[in-house]
């Protein structure tokens, strides 16, 4: 038998550690975004965000990159997010639990965990070769699109299972159609969710580098483009160019802890974006 | 499925407990009456008289009993009908007890005068309705509906003997008035110990009630019918 | 059993279910008297529950379930191919075993069921709403804050509102799934009196494990064991003389 001193103890050394371990996460991030912080913030300016770069990307601002990840961004939100949701509500709630849903659904998470690079090279061979999309806009929104399709399942698969079976029971006891059911009495409560694990997604894919790396995206381009079927500059491509790749990386170094800091903001915003449409719209139904 | 012991049997073996002591001293009483009448020994008769608190008594610590298991454990089927035949069974004996003193009483009206005729029917009569009433609470103790049923049937034997022994009184009134106040009070006696047997009936036909949920009273007998039904009027 | 009956509303012949290969339902055969309370009750897993949900194929949403044998509502097979569920649904309410308001307001969850039924007449909808919360004995106590969150509700009002979505769709018969297993003896009251008074209208049958409710509520009782109909007769024969060995063990608590 342990003395109660004794189990004090252990608990309260077991909560010691736990507070460290947190602590020292806490800890790499904020030295992490303070480093990033402090040699980005110099470049940060009107001109930084609103030109486009110079002389060889040694000058000059960012804009056209963040066009071009906006522009990708939603092409890759109006494939993935119709896409996603649909069939998370058909494994949800039409599939019968057989071997075949299962494998399904063990395929979507397996497919969540596929190295973007994969992702990269396939959208290559489908939309730029076999469907002759070109190194584009589209086909790397695609691309990321068909990268992000997992995440959107999954996560839009947790949010309806967070909806009582007694929601849907309720309903079709009144004589609703399961349709009617699920338009009026499951989905309404279920897209908060929804919608914040798909902005998660998208928030990662508009961070990605290899899936565009082959498909759209261009080492230096220094205006807009014009069309969808037009390459693109994108914020982490251009991120990891001014990083490795640039002739004069000591020279553009600030530049480049610049990008990174505006990137950064975009992720985090779609992040802070989704926290609050969901607290938005959970506030709504109550 | 097997039975099991439930506290709750505990406290029915208690109220079956009381309801037999009651049966004995209400049993008792009668013999006690019917002996000071045959042997016209006053002492006896005043024993009765004496006993008949503690048969009141049982019967309302019977009630008491059965009304707070009714209120607490609110027992159903089997043992619902325990429960209201027990306390029926109670009131029935109580009047009994009270049959028992109005016996003593007429006999302590009698012994004042000397004996009008050597008694024969009122005894066997006496015997019988005792008998009556100790097979009713066996049947009662052993659920057993077969020995309830003829208890019942023994109803009209001492129905038969209380028309004989009227006839027979009113022979002795018709020839000689002054015998009336006697004779009166021994057409009483066998009136009392016919309503002694006609309670051991009601408490049988309540045991068949109870042992079988049917209902035997007012001729229904065989049916199935909702639940308990009235009782036989006094 | 020979006493005259009033109209079968509701007949199940030699009904099976199966969940998968475990069959909980063994071929129970039972009448509902139309505007009668009938009363379900058995140990935990003895089907009474999958009954019910039989009668209004609510267990056609669990994959894996069969049925055998009949349901007849009205003298018509409910499986029959040309039946439409939904609509027996709307004619077969139920209450559940837990109290379910949607998160809607009070007014919005008794007009869900008229929604989806099609009606839009506004002013139809406020009538129906309002007939429907003093029906299930609500309106008194929500008249004035009829837009306030369901869920702002006692436990006992929440199953009361159920109650009254379900009146709202003009059902004829009211399944009850244990409806007061989760709210407190008073707010059962409440709605025990509420059952026996919607038998005026309504056909009523109700699953509990509280047998002194069944009791009280209901004008025939249904004893079930392992999947099969045991006893069935009128509540007061069965609750004083049951016919049958097993009743008598169950109701006077002597299974071990």
């Amino acid at each position: 038998m342990k003395t109660a001193a004794r189990k004090g103890l252990v608990q309260a050394l077991g909560f010691l550690g736990l507070r460290a371990a947190m602590g020292l996460v806490l800890a790499v991030l904020a030295l992490f975004l303070y480093d990033i912080g402090r040699k980005g913030g110099g470049a940060i300016s009107w001109e930084f965000l609103s030109q486009a770069p110079r002389r060889g990307m040694t000058e000059g601002g960012i804009f056209p990159a963040i066009v071009g990840t906006f522009l990708v961004t939603l092409i890759t939100a109006v494939l993935a997010v119709p896409l996603g949701m649909s069939a998370a509500i058909y494994l949800h709630e039409y599939a019968a639990p057989s071997r075949l849903t299962r494998l399904l659904r063990l395929s979507i998470r397996n497919l969540s965990g596929v190295p973007s690079i994969v992702y990269g090279l396939f959208g290559v061979i489908l939309f730029v070769n076999l469907m002759r999309l070109g190194t584009s806009i589209l086909a790397a929104g695609l691309t990321l699109g068909l990268m992000t399709l997992p995440w959107t399942i999954t996560a839009s698969e947790e949010a309806l299972k967070t909806i009582p079976l007694s929601y849907r029971e309720g309903a079709m006891a009144l004589g609703a159609t399961k349709w009617q059911t699920i338009r009026t009495n499951v989905l309404p409560y279920a897209v908060p969710g929804m919608l914040t694990g798909t902005v998660l997604g998208l928030a990662r894919a508009a961070g990605e580098t290899a899936p565009i790396l082959f498909t759209g995206a261009a080492f230096y381009l220094p205006f807009l483009p014009k069309s969808l079927s037009d390459q693109f500059m994108a914020l982490p491509y251009h991120l990891y160019i001014m990083a490795t790749q640039h002739h004069a990386i000591q020279q553009v170094r600030p530049l480049a802890y610049g990008t990174a800091l505006v990137l950064i903001a975009l992720v985090l915003g779609l992040n802070m974006g989704a926290v609050v449409l969901r607290y938005r719209l959970r506030r709504k139904q109550r | 499925m097997s039975k099991t012991e439930r506290p709750f049997d505990e406290e029915l073996k208690i109220l079956k407990r009381k309801l037999l002591e009651m049966a004995a001293s209400a049993e008792e009483q009668i013999a006690t009456a019917i002996g000071a009448l045959k042997d016209r020994e006053e002492a006896l008769a005043c024993r009765v008289l004496d006993r008949e608190a503690a048969v009141n008594r049982l019967d309302i610590e019977i009630d008491e009993m059965g009304l707070r298991i009714l209120a607490l454990r609110q027992p159903l089927a089997a043992d619902l009908r325990f429960v209201t035949s027990a306390m029926k069974i109670g009131g029935d004996l109580e009047r009994i007890g009270d049959l028992a003193v109005n016996i003593a009483e007429r006999t302590i009206d009698l012994l004042k005068s000397p004996q009008l005729k050597p008694l024969i029917d009122i005894p066997l009569m006496a015997l019988t309705a005792q008998e009556m009433v100790r097979d009713a609470i066996n049947a009662f103790i052993d659920g057993d509906a077969g020995l309830a049923r003829d208890v019942c049937e023994r109803d009209d034997k001492v129905d038969r003997l209380n028309d004989q022994v009227f006839r027979e009184l009113l022979t002795y009134m018709l020839q000689d008035p002054g015998t009336i106040p006697r004779a009166v009070d021994l057409i009483l006696v066998g009136r009392h110990l016919e309503r002694i047997a006609d309670h051991a009936t009601n408490i049988g036909e309540d045991v068949i009630y109870m042992v079988g949920g049917k209902t035997v009273k007012h001729r229904i007998e065989g049916g199935r019918t909702t639940g308990l039904k009235g009782r036989a009027g006094d | 059993m020979s006493d005259d009956r009033p109209a079968v509303k509701i007949k199940a012949e030699n009904l099976d279910f199966y969940y998968g290969p475990a069959r909980a339902l063994k071929g129970v055969t039972l009448a509902c008297f139309e505007k009668k309370v009938t009363a379900i009750i058995g140990p935990s897993g003895c089907g009474k529950s999958t009954f019910i949900r039989t009668i209004n194929r609510m267990n056609d949403v669990i994959p894996g379930t069969r049925v055998g044998g009949r349901v007849l509502l009205d003298g018509r097979d409910i499986f029959d191919p040309g039946v439409d569920v939904v609509e027996l649904r709307r004619r077969v309410g139920m209450v559940f075993q837990k109290p379910n308001p949607f998160p809607k307001s009070i007014y919005d969850n008794i007009a869900y069921g008229l929604r989806i039924n099609g009606m839009k007449d506004k002013r139809a909808i406020e009538a129906t709403v309002e007939r429907s919360l003093r029906g299930a004995a609500l309106w008194d106590e929500v008249k004035d804050r009829l837009d306030a969150s369901a869920f702002a509700l006692s436990g006992g009002q929440q199953q009361r509102l159920c109650i009254a979505r379900a009146l709202a769709v003009e059902p004829e018969v009211i399944l009850f799934d244990e409806p007061c297993s989760a709210i407190d003896p008073i707010a059962t009251a409440k709605i025990e009196d509420l059952i026996e008074r919607l038998k005026a209208d309504y056909t009523v049958v109700i699953v509990t494990h509280n047998m002194q409710q069944a009791a009280r509520v209901s004008d025939y009782t249904a004893f079930m064991m392992l999947g099969e109909l045991v006893e069935f007769d009128r509540t007061g024969t069965l609750f004083t003389a049951p016919a049958r060995k097993l009743t008598e063990d169950y109701i006077t608590g002597r299974f071990g």
